[in-house]
């Protein structure tokens, strides 16, 4: 290990870190506005030039607010709930590549902080490992709402990843590769693998909407059945912990998405681009491509929401395991067949 | 090394927690300590794909419907059975057979020269579906039609009967 | 079973089709909508520095009038008081001295006049009780405090500002 590389990590890390915070900061910031304008109002607009400031003023008024912890609640697990949410979301970030190599300093710099081999389970782990956060803060907070909530959100990931991972499975059968670097790479200039997996995309995008508790499936934590769900009883930082925890978890899955699905940082024409730029500013274009389909993802998220209704929680069940699951399954088949066929001529 | 016996030590001490503590939810949560650090076994030995599949299904499944049963079952020392004496007895005796085995097996081992792996890449994705298509192609599929089996039995169980639907 | 006021509907439900089944090209649908709101125009009044125009009927603040002359109308007959449904008006009468008939139009009137604005309900009954058209509730919306105390508002507060000034407040603007 070279002091150099290990540089080189800390920096990627770092920068990683803040951008991932302050996106899912100024995702609060783009829910509430972008639910004005789908409403015909205004939305923050008080907190600096658009309200651009509201995420550190809601920041200072959660800091101030007072912490509660339920007299009946079991001290430790109300505290490591939140936390545990909050460290599991942003694990996720970990292994995904935001741009081609960038040469700095006379070095190649590989745009992700870690190319696992099996980079897709990877996420896939730390996905289902997001439940224990809720699990864990809704059973310690010692409240029936928040008891319902807790028991919704488990088994409701636990449903949704299975659709998710045979959606993927149909994927891995096109790539055939499970890392995130080999797979982004494949899908040079326009060569996306929506074009090729549209059904797989949509199971995919439907699941992801249910991992991240986000309307239309956001029953664990719906106002109208359960107050509050898993966060009832939470009040200031931890209850921010978990409002940022979603907020990350559908920054990582819409570049999960973007990835996956959509090309993560290549667009079309980018070899022409990269010629006409060099190594060091070629790749940083992509690197915005990057991330304008990770904001045009979360766009979509909180479009949704603010459009659709909540499912009931039999809909749920019965669109996880009777619909989505066979469907996936389907698309696997179907996908096979057309591979074998293809390889064959 | 060293790293290895760190992680040895809090696997042992997290499968100590699971059996000392008094609450069953906390019993849980070190099991599913114990088991991350399997997880980390694993990565040591450089078997990616087995780590990461512990890691989902251990921890991120199966664990869940442990906690979920145990949540919903509100146990605690109201509701906790009775320990009568003859229980206590019976347990002492399958433990002490326990620990009687343990300490013969720990005489018999020997120690071994340290095997090097013959290929570091072997716990890959790769090189595992190659084994398991390839070597192991009978064992593999068997064991699939089984987990069929109990899929299948599942949503029999799940499907409602048509002559009782409207009952 | 026939229906008696002959204005019943039978709803008929049709079944659904294939692609309502499916209900992704509602869903699509549905956010085509909301889409476009995004391009409408928008409703909101910027409050403090916009106001909405109040509507005719609008009851907000009271104001105690005063007559051409200046003079405040109000006699202390203490009928608002009595029709007011919260308590919420209270006041105190005193009798004219010499000298005094330029401010005062009757020999009575209310040497203390207190609404408490956190009781009042808006429901108009003083208005409509007063016999001399001393109080009307034609102000404005009444604005937020931090102490309760601070809510019941005395005479300072409620009596329409003198003629005179209120001219000399416009000369100043012009």
């Amino acid at each position: 290990m070279e002091v150099a590389f290990l540089i080189e990590k800390t920096v990627l890390v770092l920068v990683l870190f803040t951008l991932t915070l302050s996106i899912a900061a100024y995702s609060t910031w783009l829910e509430r506005k972008v639910a004005a304008w789908l409403q015909d109002r205004v939305g923050p607009n008080r907190a600096g030039i658009f309200g651009l400031l509201q995420p550190l003023a809601d920041g200072g008024k959660m800091f101030f607010k007072e912490e509660i912890i339920p007299s009946g609640a079991n001290k430790w697990l109300f505290i490591a709930g939140p936390s545990l949410a909050l460290l599991v979301s942003f694990l996720g970030s970990a292994v995904l590549p935001f741009g081609q190599n960038i040469e700095l300093f006379g070095r190649s710099i590989p745009l992700q902080v870690t190319d696992i081999n099996v980079g897709i389970l990877y996420i896939f782990g730390v996905v289902s490992l997001g439940v224990y956060g809720i699990m864990i803060g809704g059973w310690a907070s010692n409240n029936k709402y928040s008891l319902m909530g807790a028991i919704r959100g488990a088994s409701q990931n636990i449903s949704y990843e299975i659709a998710m991972g045979l959606s993927i499975i149909a994927l891995l059968l096109v790539t055939n590769s499970l890392s995130f670097k080999v797979i982004a790479e494949q899908q040079h200039g326009w060569h996306w693998n929506i074009l090729v997996q549209p059904l797989g995309f949509l199971i995919f995008l439907i699941c992801s909407f249910a991992e991240t508790n986000r309307v239309p499936f956001d029953l664990p934590e719906c106002e109208t059945e359960l107050i509050g769900g898993y966060q009832t009883e939470y009040s200031g930082f931890k209850m921010g912990a978990y409002m940022f925890s979603e907020y990350i978890n559908m920054f990582v899955s819409s570049a999960v998405m973007a990835v996956l699905y959509f090309g993560g940082y290549n667009y079309p024409g980018m070899d022409t681009v990269n010629e006409l730029l060099g190594p060091t500013w070629g790749p940083l274009i992509g690197v915005v491509v990057m991330f304008a389909k990770i904001i045009a993802f979360i766009f979509f998220f909180m479009w949704v929401r603010w459009t659709v209704p909540r499912f009931r929680y039999d809909q749920l069940m019965d669109l996880g395991w009777k619909v989505l699951i066979p469907l996936a399954i389907a698309n696997i088949v179907i996908t096979a067949i057309v591979i074998t066929i293809v390889d064959k001529l | 090394m060293s790293l290895f016996y760190f992680v040895s030590f809090l696997s042992i001490l997290f499968s100590l927690l699971v059996i000392f503590t008094k609450n069953p939810v906390y019993s849980v949560l070190a099991l599913i300590a114990t088991f991350f650090t399997f997880t980390i076994q694993y990565i040591l030995l450089n078997a990616q794909f087995l780590a990461v599949v512990n890691f989902i299904v251990y921890m991120g499944a199966i664990m869940v419907l442990f906690l979920f049963v145990l949540m919903l079952m509100n146990l605690n020392k109201e509701s906790e059975p009775m320990k009568s004496n003859l229980i206590k007895v019976v347990g002492v005796i399958a433990g002490g057979t326990l620990l009687v085995t343990l300490v013969g097996a720990t005489k018999m081992l020997q120690t071994s020269e340290v095997s090097a792996l013959p290929n570091s890449d072997i716990g890959l994705v790769e090189n595992l579906g190659k084994v398991l298509f390839n070597e192991f192609l009978l064992p593999f599929e068997l064991s699939s039609i089984l987990l069929l089996t109990a899929l299948v039995g599942a949503v029999l169980l799940a499907k409602k009967d048509k002559r009782t639907q409207n009952g | 079973m026939e229906s008696l006021s002959g204005r019943k509907k039978v709803l008929e439900q049709k079944p659904m089709n294939f692609w309502e089944r499916i209900y992704l090209p509602a869903i699509f649908r549905g956010m085509g909508i909301t889409f476009m709101h995004m391009f409408k125009k928008k409703e909101t009044i910027h409050y403090p520095e916009q106001e909405r125009e109040f509507s005719e009927n609008w009851r907000g603040m009271h104001s105690l009038k005063r007559d051409e002359n200046g003079a405040e109308r109000c006699t202390a007959c203490g009928l608002c008081a009595l029709s007011c449904p919260a308590e919420a008006i209270t006041m105190i009468a005193s009798e004219r001295e010499k000298g005094e008939e330029h401010l005062y139009r009757e020999e009575k009137y209310a040497a203390v006049y207190e609404i408490n604005m956190l009781r009042c309900i808006f429901c108009g009954l003083c208005e409509e009780a007063c016999p001399k058209e001393a109080i009307y509730l034609d102000g404005p919306i009444v604005p937020a405090d931090y102490l309760r105390k601070d809510f019941i508002y005395g005479k300072d507060k409620l009596v329409e500002m003198p003629i005179t000034e209120l001219e000399a407040l416009k000369g100043a603007k012009v």
